[in-house]
């Protein structure tokens, strides 16, 4: 405890350089603007500036630099998406469609200061809490995971993996499927055991397999501008004025939900761990804020409680999406990924190793979420009306100039055109997932651990010389696949119980 | 999304099928390379194709479920997956950027991406021609500032850019 204590104030050294300090307010100004664009995300926006670190990274230092850049990014990405759905009705983030239940109503009602300051304070206590959770917790569990050998670490997959199955809203069969298709997607290439060519039917193009930045920017930017397309998007909204008045007064009223943001928290804190991601959390926070409130009835008409809710669990899950990625070397979610992808990317290997050997990166990083977010709420409660402007920039500017930064970032991967085809492709996928309700993210994060699912498991079927029963082999492992399994069958169990539930009621 | 009362291109269940069937297809095609790199437990342990042969079978059961779902799909579940209109609207976006794409390795990404901000500019947002040239041209000149002179990371080009002598 003191040691990390200790790490962690070294930690705040690093990220008080001048240096790190101006990237960490590039970065969340950036994230801002991304956040409130639609078709640009926290994952894409962060797969897109990724390739922009790579010269970055070789320098002294720099790897902690680039790793600060790129999760200031996602912070103001996670603020950014409160602005639009408060003002606009429209979320900038899948992760804000709660907020605008009761952010919208209360801009209508003139309050839009009062909602955006709830807004952005929940947030900042959302992500704090996952923050604090993360310092204490993050060395314990890399101190406990640097004792799996293989089967533990594709234990650790696979509940990741089942988790999806058992928690995402969508079809169990659909997430599966699009699940093992991102996984496929990683093996093709080259063997990383063997070294044979899979699934590359003679391609040279494909010898390389499937690079996941490509698949993000396509999914997540390409497919999102084609949705919102479609829809036909107006922006008409609320005037964007935030003075220090309504501030003060939102401030001095937060701490009646004090129960709320502790809740909230929980809530998020859990879903981020887990792969459950910011999106469910907020709207668990939401649904569980509106059964406890006593004023559970006026949710949707524009209270201050149904913003703070799920505003609180969106950061706190998108922050502590970070602790597994960090410890285990499995990201909670998309953009989680992506920054994994990233570290891969500087030549550094996340897991429980990163804690021993990086230090340095690692309580820089841990720091710097601090120092991020107090800075991130800084930012956006004194810049809102310049962000609230870039949304009246009409669509048919806009839409192409982000079709522009995504094309770009595709081609700076490899410096290769045929990613950029790729990349529309994967938006074609995107925007038909979507509507399909193939869910997206499990099928991210199995192309980024596919090659490290597989290897683990090769490397567990090595030692048991084929025996499926050494994922049962001990206490630790046999929890981890019996955890993963339970939750693998769960739609299958839950839909058994309200079956025989329901029979003896309509008798 | 898209339940407005426009005509529909496609109803929900179609649009079901043919992913569905595309997975099916695509989950095959792993298997069947698998098997031929070698999908069972070789003398040195489980041979290239033994991972994802399962990947294929796994792809292959869930879809077909997913297929034999929208098969017996209720009919007032079987929507538009999307109407006439709102496919006009992705299809004018998704053409020009696959000519887009195919422009950028032919004169460059500049020129490319300014044409294509201009020719969204003028279709679609109707705007007058001297703000379609500010913005399109700006536009690309800002993004050649920041890719090639500050952070040095060089993009497609082509002749327009070789006849500058800026390549």
């Amino acid at each position: 405890m003191i040691d990390d204590l200790q790490s962690l104030m070294h930690g705040f050294a690093v990220a008080l350089s001048l240096q790190n300090l101006g990237l960490m307010l590039l970065g969340i100004t950036l994230g801002v603007i991304i956040g409130v664009l639609p078709g640009l995300g926290g994952a894409n926006g962060v797969a897109i500036l990724l390739p922009l670190t790579f010269s970055m990274a070789q320098t002294p230092g720099g790897q902690t630099s680039a790793i600060i850049l790129l999760s200031c990014i996602y912070w103001g990405a996670l603020f950014g998406g409160a602005i639009t759905s408060i003002l606009f009705n429209i979320p900038g983030e899948p992760w804000s469609v709660a907020t605008t239940f009761d952010g919208y109503p209360l801009a209508q009602k003139g309050r839009a200061g009062h909602a955006l300051t709830a807004a952005f304070t929940s947030s900042f206590v959302g992500a704090f809490v996952a923050v604090l959770l993360i310092t204490f917790l993050a060395p314990v569990i890399a101190n406990f995971a640097l004792e799996f050998g293989p089967p533990e670490f594709f234990g650790v997959y696979l509940l990741t993996f089942c988790a999806f199955v058992g928690m995402s809203k969508e079809p169990p069969f659909k997430t599966i499927a699009a699940m093992m298709t991102g996984f496929a997607l990683a093996a093709v290439g080259t063997d990383p055991v063997t070294g044979t060519l899979r699934l590359t039917f003679g391609s040279v193009r494909l010898l390389n397999g499937f690079d996941f930045l490509i698949a993000v920017i396509g999914l997540f930017g390409i497919g999102e501008i084609l949705l919102t397309l479609e829809e036909g998007l107006a922006f008409k909204g609320a005037s964007a004025k935030l003075n220090l008045k309504a501030v003060i007064e939102t401030w001095r009223e937060l701490p009646r939900y004090w129960l709320t943001s502790v809740r909230s928290s929980v809530v998020g804190c859990f879903m981020g761990i887990v792969p459950g991601g910011a999106t469910p959390a907020s709207f668990m926070s939401y649904g569980v804020a509106r059964r406890f409130s006593k004023d559970g009835d006026k949710f949707g008409s524009g209270q201050l409680e149904g913003v703070v809710a799920p505003e609180t669990a969106a950061h706190a899950a998108g922050t502590s999406a970070l602790l597994p990625m960090l410890t285990l070397g499995v990201p909670g979610s998309p953009t989680a990924a992506v920054l994994l992808g990233g570290l891969l990317i500087w030549g550094l290997q996340p897991g429980p190793l990163l804690f021993v050997e990086q230090k340095d990166f690692v309580w820089g990083l841990i720091a710097s979420m601090y120092l991020g977010n107090i800075a991130g709420l800084v930012v956006v409660l004194t810049c809102v009306p310049l962000f609230a402007a870039i949304l009246r920039i009409p669509f048919s500017v806009i839409a192409p100039i982000i079709v522009v930064v995504c094309a770009i970032g595709a081609y700076t991967v490899h410096n290769a055109i045929f990613d950029v085809w790729m990349m529309v492709v994967f938006g074609v996928l995107g925007y038909v997932f979507k509507k399909l309700s193939y869910p997206l993210a499990p099928l991210v994060l199995a192309i980024v651990l596919g090659d490290s699912a597989e290897a683990s498991f090769r490397q567990a079927m090595l030692i048991s010389a084929g025996d499926m029963r050494v994922f049962f082999s001990n206490g630790l492992v046999g929890t981890l696949t019996g955890l993963a399994l339970f939750l693998l069958f769960w739609p299958a169990i839950s839909l058994a119980w309200a079956k025989i539930r329901r029979k003896p009621a309509r008798r | 999304m898209s339940e407005g009362n426009g005509r529909p291109a496609f109803s929900v269940r179609a649009a079901e099928l043919v992913v569905a069937a595309l997975f099916i297809v695509l989950g095959g095609i792993v298997i069947f390379d698998s098997i031929r790199l070698g999908a069972s437990w070789g003398a040195d342990g489980p041979q290239p194709g033994y991972f994802p042969f399962y990947l294929g079978v796994i792809i292959c059961v869930s879809s077909a479920i997913t297929f034999g779902q929208a098969l017996v799909m209720r009919k007032e579940k079987n929507g538009s997956f999307v109407d006439v209109e709102a496919l006009r609207a992705v299809l004018s976006v998704l053409i020009p950027a696959a000519i887009y794409v195919a422009l950028i390795g032919w004169i460059g990404i500049y020129v490319a991406s300014a044409l294509f901000v201009a020719a969204f500019m003028r279709w679609l947002g109707k705007y007058a021609w001297w703000k379609v040239a500010a913005v399109s041209i700006g536009n690309s000149v800002v993004f050649f500032l920041i890719f090639e002179r500050w952070f040095l990371v060089p993009l497609p080009k082509g002749p327009l850019e070789n006849l500058l002598g800026i390549a």
